[in-house]
C-alpha cells in the first residue's frame, strides 16, 4: 500500500511540477512587458513620433540644461514603413506564386529541392543575410542605401510567406479545384478565383507574421540601411529603421534615456501585427 | 528550294507557337519561375559565401583558420582563426538548450497533456506565440538591463556580460519555439494508448513515462534540434550580453564571441583579409546551421509519419 501511495505521489508531484515551470514561463513575457512598458510610457509624447532622432550635441546641451531629451523616432519610422512597403512589394506576389505552385506540383523532383530550399534560406541567419546583400548590393552601389536594406528583408520575408502559402492551399480540398477545372475554368481562374480566396485567411495570418518577423530585425539592416539622421525619402541613399535607432540609441550614452520609447513602439507595432494575425485566423478559417 | 520553304513554313508556326502561348501556358510559366527564385537565391547565396570567403582560407588554410585561435589584426601582422567564436557560439548554444529543456517540457506537457483543449491551454499558447514574436534588440535591452545587474549581484560576474548571460536570453528566447512544436507532438500521442496504460494501473506520471515521451520523443528531439538552429543564428541578443571579447571562453562566467556576433561586431570596418575571414566565418555558420535544420527536419518527418 504504501508503494502505490509513493506512486500516486509521484505523480502529483510532476503535475505540480508541470504547472510551476510552466507558470515561470510567464514571468519573462511580463517580465519584458512590464518594463518597456513602464520604461517607456516615461518619455512617450506625440511629437516623439513626428521628429527625428536628436544629435549626440543636442541631447548633451539639452540634459546640461536640465530639460528633457528632444526629438523622437520619426526618421526610424519612415524608414521602417518605407522598406517594409519595398520589401513587400516583391516578396508577397513571388512568395504566393511560388506557394501555389509548391503546392500544386508536391511530388516533383522541382517542388522538392525548391521547398528544401525554402527551409535553408528560412532557417538561415538574418546576419548572413545582411553580410550576403552587402556583397551583392552595397559594394556594387557603392553605398549604403534603403533598397540594399529592402532586398535583405524581402530576402527574410520570402520563404515565410512561400511556406504558409504551400501549407494552405495544400489543406484545400481537391474537389475545390476539380470543381473550378469541370466548368470549364482555365488553369489561371482556377488558381485566381477559386484557391487564393479559399486560402485567403491562412496566407494572409503568414503575410502578417512574416511582416511582424522582419519588422524588428536589426541583424540584416545594420550593413545595408546603415541609419540615418534625419527623415529620408530617397530610397538610394542610407535609411534608418525603429530597430536600428534602438540600437544606435543603445550604443551612445546620451541616447539612451529614448531607448526604451522606441522599444514600446517597436513592440506595440509587432505584437498587434501578431494579435491581428490570430484574429484573421479565427475568422476566416478554411 | 522546296525543303528550305517547307523549312522555313514549320519554323514560322513553331514561332508563333513560341509568341502566342496560351494564357494558362503562361501562368503556369510564371509560377514555375517564382518557385525558381528561392533556389535561385540559395545557391548564389552559398556561391558568393564561398568566393568572398576564398582569400582568407588560401591564406590560412581551411584546418587552419577553423582551429587557430587567434583574431589579430595589427598591420603586418594579420592572423585570424575562428575557434574562439565556433566555441563561444556552442557554448553559449548549449547551454541555452540545458536551461531551455525543463521549461519547454513541462510547459508542451502543460498545453498538450494535462490541460489539452481548455481555456488555460489556449492563453499559454497565446504566451508563447507572443514570446516568439518579440523582436530580439528588445530581448537584449532586457537582458542587459534587468538580467546582467542580477548577474552581477550574485557575485557570478563582475561586469555581468558573459556566456551565461548571454545564454540566459538565449533559453528564454527559444523555449516558445521547443515548446509549442513538443506540444504538437504530444497531443498527436493516440488516446488509447495511454487509456490502455490507465487501464492496467499506471499513475499519470507512470503514462507519461513510458507512453507518451516513448511515442512523442523522435518528435520532441527535433524540436529542441529546432531550437537549437535558432539559438545558433542569434545576433543582436548575444552582440549585447557576451562581452565581444577575441579570445577562447575560458569558463561559462568569461566573455567571449559568437559566430553571428563576431561579424555584428567587426564587419562594418572591416575589409581585405579580415572582411574575407568574416565571410568565411558566415560561410561556417551558414553550413552548420543548414546541417542542423536538415537533420531537424528529417526527424520531424519521420516522427509525422
Amino acid at each position: 500500500m504504501d508503494k502505490l501511495k509513493f506512486r500516486i505521489f509521484k505523480s502529483h508531484l510532476l503535475h505540480y511540477s508541470v504547472v510551476v515551470l510552466a507558470a515561470l514561463m510567464a514571468v519573462p513575457l511580463v517580465a519584458i512587458l512590464g518594463k518597456v512598458a513602464v520604461e517607456g510610457f516615461r518619455n512617450l509624447t506625440l511629437e516623439f513620433l513626428f521628429q527625428p532622432a536628436p544629435t549626440t550635441y543636442e541631447a548633451v546641451m539639452a540634459s546640461a540644461a536640465g530639460h528633457a531629451i528632444p526629438g523622437g523616432i520619426s526618421n526610424g519610422l519612415v524608414g521602417t514603413l518605407l522598406m517594409l512597403l519595398m520589401s513587400s512589394a516583391i516578396s508577397i506576389p513571388v512568395g504566393i506564386l511560388s506557394g501555389v505552385f509548391l503546392a500544386e506540383h508536391r511530388s516533383t523532383v522541382f517542388a522538392k529541392v525548391s521547398s528544401y530550399m525554402t527551409d535553408i534560406l528560412q532557417g538561415t541567419p538574418s546576419i548572413i543575410l545582411g553580410v550576403i546583400v552587402y556583397a551583392w548590393i552595397v559594394i556594387p552601389m557603392k553605398g549604403y542605401s534603403a533598397i540594399a536594406g529592402s532586398i535583405a528583408l524581402c530576402i527574410m520575408m520570402l520563404p515565410l510567406i512561400v511556406r504558409s502559402t504551400e501549407e494552405a492551399v495544400k489543406m484545400l480540398s481537391s474537389s475545390y479545384k476539380e470543381a473550378a477545372l469541370a466548368l470549364g475554368g482555365s488553369y489561371f481562374r482556377t488558381v485566381w478565383k477559386v484557391l487564393l480566396p479559399s486560402a485567403f485567411g491562412q496566407i494572409f495570418t503568414g503575410v502578417l507574421l512574416a511582416v511582424s518577423r522582419i519588422v524588428g530585425e536589426t541583424a540584416p539592416l545594420m550593413f545595408t540601411a546603415l541609419g540615418c539622421a534625419i527623415v529620408q525619402w530617397d530610397v538610394t541613399q542610407p535609411m534608418s529603421s525603429v530597430p536600428l535607432l534602438i540600437w544606435q540609441f543603445f550604443n551612445n550614452p546620451t541616447l539612451q534615456p529614448l531607448l526604451w520609447s522606441a522599444s514600446l513602439v517597436l513592440l506595440v507595432f509587432v505584437l498587434l501585427l501578431n494579435v491581428s494575425s490570430k484574429i484573421v485566423t479565427n475568422k476566416w478559417k478554411i | 528550294m522546296n525543303t528550305l520553304n517547307s523549312y522555313r513554313l514549320r519554323l514560322s508556326e513553331k514561332m508563333s507557337d513560341l509568341t502566342i502561348l496560351s494564357p494558362d501556358t503562361r501562368f503556369k510559366g510564371l509560377l514555375w519561375a517564382a518557385a525558381l527564385v528561392v533556389p535561385l537565391i540559395c545557391v548564389a547565396m552559398l556561391l558568393s559565401l564561398i568566393s568572398d570567403s576564398a582569400l582568407a582560407f588560401d591564406e590560412f588554410g581551411f584546418f587552419r583558420f577553423v582551429f587557430s585561435s587567434q583574431w589579430s589584426y595589427s598591420q603586418g601582422n594579420e592572423n585570424y582563426g575562428a575557434l574562439p567564436f565556433i566555441m563561444g557560439t556552442l557554448e553559449s548554444t548549449f547551454l541555452a538548450l540545458a536551461f531551455c529543456i525543463p521549461f519547454s517540457l513541462t510547459v508542451a506537457l502543460f498545453v498538450g497533456e494535462y490541460y489539452s483543449g481548455r481555456k488555460i491551454a489556449t492563453l499559454f499558447g497565446t504566451i508563447t506565440d507572443l514570446l516568439a514574436g518579440i523582436p530580439s534588440i528588445i530581448y537584449g535591452l532586457w537582458g542587459f538591463y534587468v538580467l546582467r545587474p542580477i548577474v552581477v549581484a550574485l557575485g557570478l560576474s563582475d561586469q555581468g556580460s558573459c556566456i551565461l548571460t548571454a545564454s540566459l536570453v538565449l533559453a528564454v528566447m527559444i523555449v516558445p519555439y521547443a515548446a509549442s512544436l513538443s506540444a504538437e507532438f504530444i497531443k498527436m500521442v493516440p488516446a488509447e494508448l495511454k487509456e490502455a496504460a490507465y487501464a492496467m494501473g499506471a499513475t499519470r506520471a507512470e503514462v507519461m513515462r513510458t507512453v507518451v515521451f516513448p511515442a512523442a520523443g523522435s518528435g520532441i528531439f527535433s524540436a529542441f534540434i529546432l531550437a537549437i538552429g535558432r539559438a545558433l543564428g542569434e545576433t543582436m541578443t548575444v552582440t549585447m550580453l557576451i562581452g565581444n571579447t577575441n579570445q577562447l571562453p575560458t569558463s561559462l562566467f568569461s566573455t567571449g564571441n559568437t559566430m553571428a556576433s563576431i561579424i555584428a561586431n567587426q564587419f562594418g570596418e572591416a575589409d581585405g583579409l579580415k572582411l574575407s575571414s568574416l565571410f568565411a566565418i558566415a560561410l561556417i555558420l551558414f553550413a552548420i546551421k543548414a546541417l542542423i535544420n536538415l537533420i531537424g527536419k528529417i526527424l520531424i518527418h519521420r516522427a509525422q509519419r
